[in-house]
């Protein structure tokens, strides 16, 4: 019998957490240790040459850690995952697994801010140099490969700037150059986009934002497609011996999860960002209720944002689920099941009015995050790009008069009601 | 061809002794991954190889054909190139193995043919060692998605 393809919500809820073999506890178990035993010094000599699965240290591997890494990759549609200490270590790993000084790195501009600073200062430290791109015409990406280039990157949909990614074109570009696109699906989730489905070759998340939906937690993945030529002669270091781990090749020895086997056994063991087994269990427990939620921070944040659209005190919205959107059609391929739960949009009266709005409200929360149950609030011209100059705001889809508002679930009708008192407040002096 | 959950587990339950044709002495190799995995979680491993005398801790031997007739082989494992798959699926048939296996990445519809029409069961483009991993636990430790959604408690510990 044909095994059954089960569906988004069962995976959701069952996807890499069998009963405990040990105690038979339903929900998952919190294996909070650092290390495991081993049975024999023949059995560790199995273990740390990966001849046998099973757990060293929980800075690579941890029994709680696996359900989720499980879950991700099932449901991104993927064949593996790695789960780390936030989005930013996931970006990381997975671009250190692959790029080396002297290697270069393709990325969209419009990227969240902290990630922006990764690739043009901390990735620029090590001599790794990234071109930034505008990736609305996804020929911009091809213009700026070179031999050197070692991976495409860019977001599903861009932190703040709400522009979505053509994902397809853009993965052709990258498959033509011999090299995989890498895509942050945090503000897509695999409820709204799966980007492997789009020609997507590695996955990252900050899993920190919807997928745990609670704001209590910081954590990241890396998810890959198992699909990618790994020995299209492009990539020696997951197909010759590894220096890094006594002369195992990761391609020809764990074939389509050769990769987060590699970013596993190289670069998170030597690294070091990993993840609470404490933080595994809250995003587990989040994403049982993923498909629920989504829905709700969707249609909810479509109602804010017609809300503002028709509002005589904002100047403009950005949010491609609004049919004038010049996104919409690209959200209507890429997340036909709703744009996500952010939106920007610009208040009459500049940054001030911003700030103003921001200060005003009751319980709409001003904090540097997205993705939480709760409706968020920021300006980022001030805060999250901050570090950016002004001409790198602007490349980052950033202008002084912007908020970001990440949509929650609370009542609809007390979301509009706070904005607008906020926005009364907004024009006093 | 893709095999289903229960077949695999049907197969990996009921056999004891796996002929591992190409097997190499390398640790670092696949093969011997994948041997000492399965010799590791209680199969007897059979190596065929003309280059050694030993693997395992088990005598190698050139071929199938000079397996002595006492031990019974279960699995015949190929890790050999697609194009000599034909004459060990007849090599195969030839000793009485129950199942004809190829590894992750060897696909040789020929061969799968003529170890079918010999009564054995076929599995191809599978490995042995993440087959059992999958199914038996192991894998998921490893963040790999193994496709199996279950309510029963487990009856194996992962070692």
């Amino acid at each position: 019998m044909a095994d059954r393809e089960f569906g988004f919500e069962t995976q959701c809820l069952h996807a890499g957490q069998l009963p405990d073999a040990a105690t038979g506890a339903r929900a998952a178990p919190i294996y909070q240790t650092t290390s495991y035993v081993f049975d024999s010094t023949d059995h560790a000599a199995s273990l740390f040459n990966l001849q046998t699965f099973g757990n060293v240290y929980s800075r690579m591997m941890n029994p709680t850690n696996a359900m989720l890494e499980e879950r991700l990759a099932t449901l991104e549609g993927g064949r593996a995952g790695l789960v780390v200490g936030s989005g930013m270590a996931a970006q990381m790993v997975a671009l250190l697994t692959l790029l080396e000084s002297g290697d270069e790195l393709v990325s969209a501009s419009t990227l969240y801010g902290g990630t922006y600073s990764q690739f043009d200062y901390s990735f620029r430290r090590m001599g790794i140099n990234t071109h930034f791109v505008d990736p609305d015409d996804p020929e911009n990406f091809a213009k700026a490969i070179t031999p050197a280039t070692k991976a495409v990157y860019a977001e599903t949909i861009g932190n703040p700037l709400n522009n979505v990614l053509d994902i397809s074109a853009v993965a052709k570009i990258a498959h033509d150059a011999g090299v995989p696109l890498v895509i942050d699906n945090t503000f897509g989730t695999p409820y709204l986009c799966r980007p492997f489905e789009h020609g997507a070759d590695i996955v990252v998340h900050s899993v920190t934002k919807w997928i745990g939906g609670h704001g209590s937690s910081i954590g990241g993945a890396v998810i890959e497609s198992g699909k990618f030529p790994w020995d299209n002669g492009k990539f020696p270091g997951m197909t010759e011996p590894s220096k890094g781990y006594h002369g195992i090749r990761f391609y020809e020895t764990f074939g389509d999860f050769g990769f987060v086997t590699k970013a596993r056994m190289e670069t998170l063991r030597t690294l070091g960002p990993s993840m609470s087994p404490l933080s595994a269990f809250l995003f587990l427990q989040g994403l049982e209720t993923l498909p629920l939620r989504m829905d709700r921070h969707c249609t909810n944040t479509l109602a804010v944002a017609r809300f503002l659209d028709d509002h005589p005190l904002v100047s403009w919205v950005k949010y491609a689920g609004l049919p004038d959107n010049p996104y919409h059609q690209l959200a209507q391929k890429y997340l036909p099941k709703g744009a996500g739960g952010v939106l920007t949009f610009g208040i009459r009266g500049g940054q001030a009015a911003g700030i103003r709005f921001i200060e005003s409200a009751q319980f709409l929360s001003h904090l540097a995050n997205v993705g939480d149950a709760k409706t968020l609030v920021i300006h980022p011209a001030s805060t999250t790009h901050r570090q950016l100059n002004e001409e790198e705001q602007a490349s980052a889809g950033v202008s002084p008069d912007m908020v970001r508002m990440s949509v929650g679930l609370e009542t609809l009708d007390d979301i509009l009601w706070d904005i607008e008192q906020a926005l009364a407040k907004s024009q006093e002096s | 061809m893709s095999t289903d959950i229960e077949t695999l587990r049907r197969i990996l339950g009921a056999s004891q002794v796996i002929a591992v044709v190409g097997l190499s002495a390398n640790w670092w190799r696949p093969s011997y991954f994948a041997a000492k995995y399965m010799q590791d979680h209680g199969y007897r491993i059979i190596p065929v190889n003309p280059n050694y005398k030993e693997i395992l801790g088990e005598r190698c031997y050139p071929s199938l054909e000079d397996i002595p007739d006492d031990i019974n082989i279960d699995i015949v494992d190929v890790f050999q190139r697609a194009e000599l798959a034909p004459p060990l699926a007849h090599s195969a048939v030839a000793i009485g193995a129950k199942i004809f296996w190829l590894q992750l990445g060897i696909v040789n519809d020929e061969a799968a043919d003529i170890a079918r029409q010999g009564g054995l069961g076929v599995v191809m483009d599978y490995c042995v060692k993440i087959e059992h991993g999958r199914l038996m636990g192991g894998l998921n430790l490893f963040g790999v998605s193994t496709g199996v959604i279950s309510a029963k408690r487990p009856k194996w510990l992962v070692y």
